[in-house]
């Protein structure tokens, strides 16, 4: 069997610095990996780069089997509307009422008629535990914790393949944050889909996760099955989840 | 630090950024031509751009003209030629002032405007969210824009040429002594078509300036509330500097001095 999603010796830099020095990851297609590492150690960058957002320099990404590391502008289109993604800061469009917020990829992307539209986001509203009077607010009139649901049923609205979570988890209460967490796990499975995750909330990235994998210096340094991350034996590893301050990582106080 | 190669950076800043703005208008224009059009937002842009300036636009138009008027009597007063007032307004408004002031006044409006909403956007993701929803940034957000601009600029000079010669009118007939019946057929037996269409022709491609740099500079802001302020002040900037380059060289080529 293929994997869903495959990344090979990815490389990415701006300028002189090197954020992506040669990326090997694999996930299986319906099966929902996190990976971790520490801020600004090109966690989004890897992301992106698989969206198409960046384009890496070196290596390979494919989705399904197909290389689409440089696929760019219309040829892009079908592989784009088998992606579906939660953004760090919801990056709902404050110009449109939340009903057109999930709706978006609906109506521009695959072409469903507005009513038609309407009707299936106010379905995937409820799916996050949102009523439909929260459909005609605008997302600037909701809570964090609304915000990500909202950006959550934007992400699932089209039933995509393959489903991002770029820090869902971060600016919530504990609590908030593990309805999330719960909705992420219970949304991902009921769409069938595949996901793939970036977090540093390792509460988060153990509920979310079948899979972990651990970036560091821009390379992925650990990549094992959730339950196994505890017996590592990777110091890196050790230090991350643990959230030490002294170990083999140093942090660079100097920017 | 060494002297050449502060002026070096300098000049590869400069170069790399001309290289940018002509990606980015190329691939505005490719966007332009090609399915789907968003005929929603080019009205909802329209309104924006065009219809919201009118005020301003008037404002300013309806001064100049005034103003004009009042110059041109007294500069032509020193050769007893004052008459010759409806005339030069006339020329003055339709074939430069009007156009430019419309130009600056928008870039000042609209730019930022256009500057400070996309940056925002890019800063808060959404303009990457519509990217991951299968829909181009360029062609959701900067085509409606563009076409909006174009469209409305020259419209807008229109009527602030009206406006601008209702200004020297009504200075030239309550203050200068003018009949209001000749000073009307002084300027319309004087102005020609040409005056009028090269005046609008240069709006239309004013308003492209200032929506491919309000754009621009929006899109690629970075870096926050900050990186947003700067795109914002350099949408106005450049799209200022930018209209007057182009306003001459459209004279010299629209009216074949050079």
């Amino acid at each position: 069997m293929t994997a869903k999603i495959e990344m090979i010796g990815v490389k990415k830099r701006f300028g002189s610095k090197v954020v992506l020095n040669g990326i090997d990851l694999s996930v299986e297609k319906q099966s929902s990996t996190v990976i971790i590492g520490g801020s600004g150690t090109g966690k989004s960058v890897a992301i992106k780069s698989i969206l198409g957002i960046l384009t890496p320099d070196e290596g390979t990404i494919r989705i399904d089997g197909e290389d689409v590391t440089r696929l760019k502008g219309a040829a892009r289109d079908p592989l784009m509307r088998k992606f579906g993604m939660l953004f760090q800061g919801g990056a709902l469009f404050d110009s449109l009422p939340v009903w057109e917020n999930v709706a978006f990829g609906l109506i521009q992307g695959h072409g469903v008629a507005r009513s038609k539209a309407k009707d299936i986001a106010i379905e995937k509203l409820a799916k996050v535990g949102l009523t439909s009077d929260v459909a005609y607010l605008s997302p600037a009139e909701l809570s964090g914790g609304m915000q990500k649901r909202v950006g959550l049923a934007r992400a699932i609205a089209a039933d995509p393949e393959i489903i991002f979570f770029d820090e869902p988890t971060t600016g919530l209460d504990p609590i908030m944050a593990d309805v999330i967490n719960d909705l992420i796990v219970s949304t991902v499975k009921d769409v069938g889909a595949t996901a793939l995750s970036i977090t540093h909330d390792m509460t988060s990235a153990r509920k979310i996760s079948d899979r972990i994998a651990m970036l560091y210096q821009g390379k992925i340094i650990w990549n094992g099955p959730t339950a196994e991350i505890d017996r590592s034996g990777n110091p890196y590893v050790d230090q991350f989840i643990h959230g030490r301050a002294e170990g083999p990582i140093k942090m660079a106080v100097k920017a | 630090m060494n002297f050449f190669a502060v002026i070096g950076r300098a000049v590869l800043n400069l170069l790399a950024q001309i290289g940018r703005v002509t990606r980015f208008t190329g691939q505005t224009l490719a966007a332009t031509v090609s399915v789907p059009f968003y005929g929603r937002l080019l009205v909802q842009q329209i309104m924006r751009i065009g219809y919201f300036s009118l005020p301003v636009v008037g404002l300013t138009a309806l001064s100049t003209g005034a103003v004009l008027a009042l110059q041109i009597y007294l500069g032509g007063n020193r050769y007893g030629a004052e008459a010759i007032v409806p005339q030069i307004v006339v020329l003055g408004i339709t074939r430069e002032l009007g156009p430019v002031i419309a130009g600056l006044m928008v870039a000042g409006r609209v730019a930022a405007a256009i500057a400070a909403e996309l940056g925002t956007m890019k800063v808060t993701e959404q303009i990457d969210a519509l990217t991951t929803l299968a829909t181009n940034p360029i062609k959701y957000l900067v085509v409606p824009r563009l076409l909006a601009a174009v469209i409305s600029l020259p419209v807008l000079t229109a009527v602030g040429d009206s406006i601008g010669v209702l200004g020297g009118y009504l200075v030239s007939t309550y203050n200068l002594g003018f009949t209001g019946s000749i000073y009307l057929k002084n300027t319309v037996d004087f102005a020609k078509s040409d005056d009028i269409i090269s005046g609008l022709i240069k709006a239309a491609v004013f308003g492209f300036i200032i929506a491919i740099m309000g754009c621009y500079n929006g899109f690629f802001s970075k870096g926050g509330a900050q990186g947003v302020g700067a795109a914002t002040t350099n949408a106005v900037v450049t799209s200022s500097i930018l209209i007057l380059a182009a306003d001459f060289v459209l004279t010299a080529v629209l009216f074949h001095t050079s």
